[in-house]
């Protein structure tokens, strides 16, 4: 009477949803930091909105970038300290299926959700309406590549002293590439032009980080737990 | 009818952290029905040991064979076989008593809810099973994780000072599940820094600081 | 053959092999520099487009190529101390993470030397140039994350495994800088042939790479010896040599 892997996943996916709802606070922090950083930009520079059409790409995804950092910290910090994590990885599953539900539910709750609110942002940098498919699209890869990075440093750095600033020291440097064609993407939308180059090449790196990463983010926690 | 020959095999497992030799070349055998009480001062690597069995930790050298294969061989169906309670008991604080059994329990074999709340019934929290863990008290709380090691049903229980925060009728209880889950023929390694006072004469394993 | 193989894993062997080939190294190192730098600096004829200037080629190049080399040497060396669990892997792995780095320091500083006279600015997000300093960030994050932990064999084993994410992570990095530069700028990539490069720029161009590689080598050697030292503080050779 063992459990399938599709159960598992099933069931940690519901644990990992049921947790993250129970703490609402918790899940709105990341969002409501893309918002502010992103107001930081226009009151820095200037509220002309031509202006803020050029960088409004730029603005976008580093902030969520950040954002999707600030979130990623959670993944295991939680079940470490709590003795929860030994009991998932003694759970007779394979970690990698723990792993690859985990991330997902993550991604559910803080990237997912920032590509939600992603027109109310691009609203005020004066993004027009037609771009919001595109970008929308390629937040949606881009978090989710961000995601299986951060899981892969959060894997590493789960339990380390001042683990968060070494978290987003390792991550942004891998997250570069994903932020280049994202980014691209988005600048191209806005100034109506086609963007099938850019998201092609995002959509390959998603392709490419989703096959490999949950190896290497299972690799680190199992590090992390002996 | 027969119960199947679980057998443990650690044979030499020596431990380094960092510069300190912590486990010795370690060895001992644990059958069906029998159980090992490892007891040592604070540092002497109990924990570690309960965590090489485990398979978390990988030894530098030695090995743990579970029913005469190599651990690290069957690593999933080996840790399906295993119950192991960790010093904490290990409960998400937000989740109910009974969701915490059943994301963990449910992990490793298919379980109903209502089975779930009888076993919580069994440990005496029946009445926790909808509360959430932080709101419940340390002895409540490591009654949940017993209640988890019993509805897993796992034939090697590992425990890793089971008494904790338990009051005299919460330890006979504990006691109590020990000996019963010995007599049908499951497997327990138990670590404690106390004696052990059971029906039946028990092993003893000293580590040394 | 695997007699080979296990003896480099035994620390005082690769202890006292360190230490027989590092004066080796520096030797044929300092004469090939030598000869490098006397014939590139003094008797190689200036480049027509860029004069003088173009002599900084001989620092930058094998720096630049030597950062690159490193990192693929740090992430293979802790692959092989993740996999086969040999410790004297991570040992080596922690030994060239810093002279990879000042390498790449190295390359950078060096190619901004050269920008200036170039572009007329010190940096202009170049993409071989944004692709080093990247790789920079990569080296400082698994020195790091090395440091982070208090236990150094489970540090050894995280920072294998983060320079091997970041060695795939590297011709990714490279591709989409290079895509990101040629959308925005193509005009600043610093492209020097070295097929087209005349025989007089070309060899001691050739001996500056021997010279710097067998440097390499002899720090490696030497910075190799103090991490075993260090790692095997405890061991009973080490406490004997130490007494003797």
């Amino acid at each position: 009477m063992s459990v399938g892997a599709g159960s598992a996943m099933s069931l940690v996916l519901r644990r990992e949803l049921t947790l993250s709802f129970r703490r609402p606070d918790q899940l709105l922090q990341p969002l409501v930091f893309f918002l502010i950083v992103t107001t930081l930009f226009p009151l820095a520079l200037s509220p002309e909105l031509s202006l803020l059409r050029d960088m409004a790409p730029g603005v976008l995804w580093v902030a969520a970038l950040l954002a999707s950092l600030l979130s990623m910290e959670g993944l295991f910090k939680s079940d470490a300290e709590d003795g929860t994590l030994e009991q998932l990885a003694l759970s007779g599953q394979s970690l990698g299926v723990i792993v690859i539900a985990k991330t997902l539910a993550h991604w559910l709750v803080s990237g997912a959700a920032l590509v939600v609110i992603s027109p109310l942002v691009a609203t005020g940098l004066a993004v027009p309406i037609e771009a919001f498919p595109i970008m929308m699209l390629s937040l949606a890869m881009g978090t989710l590549t961000l995601s299986w990075l951060g899981a892969i440093g959060a894997g590493l750095t789960v339990g380390l002293r001042r683990g968060s600033v070494l978290l987003s020291l390792i991550v942004l440097p891998l997250a570069m590439p994903l932020l280049i064609f994202g980014a691209n993407a988005t600048d191209r939308a806005i100034g109506g032009e086609t963007a099938a180059g850019a998201l092609y090449f995002l959509a390959a790196l998603c392709v490419f980080t989703t096959s490999l990463a949950p190896l290497a983010a299972t690799a680190a926690l199992r590090i992390t737990l002996e | 009818m027969s119960a199947p020959a679980y057998r443990l095999d650690v044979d030499r497992v020596h431990v380094w952290r960092g510069d300190r030799h912590v486990l010795k070349g370690t060895s001992f055998a644990l059958a069906g029905g029998e159980l090992l009480h490892i007891w040592g001062p604070n540092g002497a690597g109990k924990t570690t040991l309960l965590r090489v069995v485990c398979g978390l930790l990988r030894p530098e050298q030695g090995t743990v064979a579970w029913l005469g294969q190599s651990i690290t061989a069957v690593r999933a169906d080996y840790q399906a076989a295993l119950a192991y309670a960790s010093h904490e008991p290990a409960l998400k604080s937000d989740l109910t008593a009974l969701e915490n059994l059943r994301f963990t329990v449910g992990l490793k074999r298919r379980v109903s809810l209502p089975e779930l709340r009888e076993t919580l019934e069994k440990a005496g929290v029946g009445a926790c099973a909808d509360l959430p863990t932080r709101v419940l008290s340390a002895g409540q709380r490591r009654r949940v994780a017993i209640a988890r090691i019993l509805a897993v049903r796992a034939p090697l229980w590992l425990l890793d000072e089971p008494y904790t925060n338990l009051d005299t009728r919460g330890a006979e209880f504990m006691s109590a599940m020990l000996e019963e889950h010995v007599d049908q023929g499951g497997c327990a390694l138990v670590v404690a820094h106390h004696d052990l006072v059971l029906a039946r004469p028990v092993r003893r394993l000293e580590l040394a600081a | 053959m695997w007699t080979w193989f296990y003896r480099l894993a035994s620390p005082p062997y690769v202890y006292r092999t360190a230490a027989a080939f590092a004066p080796w190294f520096l030797l044929i190192a300092g004469i090939a520099i030598a000869y490098g730098v006397i014939d590139g600096l003094v008797f190689a004829p200036p480049d027509y487009q860029q004069g003088n200037a173009f002599r900084i080629i001989y620092v930058h190049a094998p720096a630049g190529w030597l950062s690159m080399f490193g990192y693929t040497l740090m992430a293979v060396a802790g692959a092989i101390g993740l996999i086969w669990r040999i410790k004297m892997a991570h040992a080596v792995s922690a030994a060239v993470a810093p002279i990879g780095a000042s390498f790449t320091v190295l390359g950078l500083v060096t190619g901004s030397l050269w920008g200036r006279p170039m572009w007329g600015t010190y940096w202009a997000w170049d993409p071989r140039l944004t692709s080093e300093l990247i790789l920079l960030f990569l080296y400082f994050g698994v020195m790091s994350l090395r440091a982070a932990f208090e236990d150094p064999a489970r540090g050894d084993r995280a920072a294998a495994l983060l320079a091997i994410v970041g060695v795939v992570n590297v011709p990714i990095i490279h591709f989409s800088v290079q895509w990101w530069n040629s959308l925005h700028q193509g005009a600043t990539v610093m492209k020097f042939e070295k097929s087209s490069m005349p025989g007089s720029m070309l060899w001691p161009l050739l001996a500056m790479f021997l010279g710097f590689m067998l440097f390499f080598g002899a720090m490696l050697c030497m910075r190799l010896r103090g991490e075993v030292l260090n790692r095997e503080r405890q061991s009973s050779w080490v406490r004997e040599m130490l007494r003797a």
